[in-house]
């Protein structure tokens, strides 16, 4: 599905937990999740953090598409 | 004689330990054949033993590769296996890549053959098929039987240290090597033939088989962020309650697009997840895990982008055929070219 929408020129942040599967599939921009069951935040550290942990993904993938890439890379860490 | 002796991988299902629930489960080594070992087993004959049977949930071994690899090599070591198995992992993705990760360090790091089997598209399977030998099987462990002789064969020849012949010939994957032989025919004997073929619309086999080579260059990155137009996708199975497009749990053939208008976030009142390859009990009680709707809102109110799409599109992303997902991937891009939008997150479990 990633490919097929940035086929299109528009980018794509891939947000998921498994990294080596995104780097096959072939996404550009690759955002790794907290865990297979939730990718987006941690519900075992309480809902307040696991919001905070989302938010601050959610600011590095749209960091993410603002930024150029060659090749495929995983954006580890808050830019 | 002393007998051969294998070792074995397995996730927590095909182990019997129990389900996704069980998907976490750390790393334990028994003593015992297990699951699709008994049928291995069974195959093998009174020469072959295996000897023990590791076990590693998939959520676990994904979520900590490094980890996961360094304590089951520890494990297989001690026993000095003349031959290590994993799987075979059918279509199930995280476990094919678990097998895939596995054998690749086990073979690096102590010397052992390794086999492991999957389906061709695994993720498991592009990603190791130039690694490790991998029989090719079905989609489901409905066609354990027919490839256990096939293991039965290699794992024989692995431990003799037989050689071993060609993917289509052994019925495994091919892993893009090149071995010299010499042809009955010469090269110009066989263009012509394979022309004359290709012309009555018959079969052929080619000699050299063009690589595919399935990228696509990352698009120019957004400049304008405060005016732009972002939307999501999801392959984590974020329905309506009631799933009124009924999307495959499994193998979709389908994706939807939801509207999310007026909604600050996903409430677990209106949204649910149908998505079978992964424990639903967090999601379930807060969409938002996949969706991030809440987080994307507030980021919107602040004026971080400019609007959000006011719908997602979503899928069930397991066993589902990657020709599919290139499909829906398709309509879902052609639309919002059209609509104008300016950047995709997609979230996968």
């Amino acid at each position: 599905m990633v490919k097929g929408i940035e086929k299109y020129g528009i980018p794509v942040v891939h947000m998921a937990t498994v990294v080596p599967i995104s780097k096959t599939i072939g996404a550009n921009r690759i955002i790794p999740g907290v865990g297979i069951p939730y990718p987006l935040g941690d519900p075992t550290q309480g809902e307040e953090d696991s919001y905070k942990i989302r938010e601050r993904m959610v600011r590095r993938a749209l960091k993410a598409l603002q930024t150029p890439v060659d090749e495929q890379t995983v954006f580890e860490k808050d830019i | 004689m002393a007998k051969y002796k294998i070792v074995h991988y397995l996730n927590q299902f095909f182990a019997g330990i129990g389900g996704e629930d069980m998907a976490g489960y750390e790393p334990e080594c028994r003593e015992a054949v297990l699951g699709p070992g008994l049928a291995l087993k069974a195959g093998l004959g009174e020469d072959y033993e295996i000897v023990a049977t590791v076990i590693c949930g998939d959520n676990y071994f994904g979520e900590n590769l490094d980890k996961a690899t360094d304590t089951i090599i520890d494990m297989v070591k001690k026993y000095e296996p003349d031959c290590f198995v994993a799987g075979p992992a059918f279509n199930a993705g995280r476990y094919g890549v678990a097998c895939g990760t596995i054998c690749k360090a086990v073979e690096e790091r102590l010397g052992i053959p390794v086999l492991s089997g999957m389906y061709v598209e695994n993720p498991g399977a592009d990603m190791f098929k130039k690694d490790v030998i991998l029989v090719e099987t079905g989609n489901s462990s409905a066609t354990m039987k027919k490839v256990v002789p096939k293991f039965v064969n290699l794992i024989e020849k692995m431990c003799k240290g037989e050689e071993i012949l060609g993917p289509s010939i052994e019925g495994y994957l091919e892993r893009g090597i090149r071995v010299n032989y010499f042809a009955e025919e010469r090269g110009a004997a066989r263009g012509m033939k394979m022309l004359i073929k290709k012309m009555a619309g018959e079969p052929f086999e080619t000699d050299l088989p063009m690589p595919k080579f399935d990228r696509v260059a990352p698009a120019d990155p957004i400049t304008d962020i405060k005016h732009a137009k972002i939307a999501v996708v999801t392959s984590g199975g974020i329905v309506p309650v009631g799933n009124p497009d009924h999307i495959e749990s499994s193998n979709a053939t389908k994706f939807g697009y939801y509207s999310m208008e007026g909604m600050d976030r996903l409430s677990k009142d209106d949204f649910m997840t149908i998505h079978g390859g992964y424990d639903r009990q967090f999601v379930l009680e807060n969409p938002n895990l996949v969706v991030p709707l809440d987080a994307l809102r507030k980021l919107e109110k602040e004026g971080e982008f400019g609007e959000l799409v006011n719908y997602f599109a979503t899928t069930t992303g397991t066993g589902t055929a990657t020709g599919s997902a290139a499909k829906f991937g398709d309509s879902i891009g052609q639309r919002f070219k059209a609509e104008g939008v300016d950047g995709v997150i997609l979230v996968s479990t």
